[in-house]
């Protein structure tokens, strides 16, 4: 099953639509409570640090028996630094993410914790492409 | 501990149509979404001074059902109706944190670490 999301920059109302989409979708298909918890809140803090930090973007998710498959991809501006980016309490987020109670540098490391495989690719004034995996 | 039990202690208000004999035994108390995202052990009860639609989204994706919004902060018409869609029970209080987690703990709430 495949499912396509768009996520608008700075659009913190609508940021978490696509996991709680995908998490109603994964409870109909009995897959198992911990996995689901660990695939929606990695969608949630890329869903966030989407509308926080790019220029918008798309989501695609692809459900197959055994493992969910999530491509975040952002129109820019890129990560300067991801072994950064990676570290536990670094942040580059604005006063208005902060004030939405995130951007204090565990968004990554959140993401990296609740997948099996983690790949990102970035380029800076063009944009990153984010793909998480979860075996059920 | 029941939801009227704990709004009672908490002088606070429930919001929406619930049910009052849910229970909830722990909790966890930040205004930051990413740190209660990092939860690996079940939690019941959200205690937050954070309102707005990601305090609920972040509710939701951790499988939290009850958020208590403390300093007297008031859920509004959107928040309340992603709450109801996902059953997550909403209790406003004019508590401050510091005082919502000591009254809680005192009647036996358990923290989640």
């Amino acid at each position: 099953m495949h499912y396509t999301f768009d996520i608008e920059e700075g659009n913190f109302t609508n940021a978490g639509q696509a996991s709680g989409n995908i998490k109603k979708t994964l409870k109909q298909l009995n897959v198992n409570p911990a996995s689901i918890k660990r695939i929606v809140v990695a969608l949630y803090e890329a869903e966030i640090n989407a509308v926080a930090h790019a220029y918008g973007g798309k989501i695609d998710v692809d459900i197959d028996s055994d493992k969910i498959t999530m491509v975040v991809a952002d129109r820019g501006p890129g990560i300067p630094n991801i072994d950064l980016a990676m570290t536990e309490g670094y942040s580059t987020a604005s006063k208005e993410v902060r004030e939405m109670g995130f951007g204090a540098g565990m968004g990554l490391p959140n993401i990296k914790s609740n997948t099996d495989q983690l790949d990102i690719q970035t380029q800076l004034g063009v944009g990153t492409t984010i793909t998480m995996t979860v075996f059920f | 501990m029941k939801i009227k039990e704990i709004a009672d202690l908490l002088n606070g208000k429930i919001i929406g149509d619930i049910n009052y004999e849910t229970e909830s035994d722990n909790a966890f108390a930040s205004d930051l979404m990413s740190d209660v995202l990092r939860l690996t052990t079940p939690c019941a009860m959200l205690i937050t001074g954070l309102c707005n639609m990601q305090t609920i989204r972040t509710a939701e994706m951790a499988d939290i059902k009850v958020i208590i919004l403390a300093r007297g902060k008031i859920a509004d018409e959107e928040m309340i109706e992603q709450a109801s869609v996902n059953d997550i029970i909403i209790i406003e209080t004019g508590y401050s944190l510091f005082k919502v987690s000591g009254i809680l703990y005192n009647y036996g709430v358990q923290p989640i670490y």
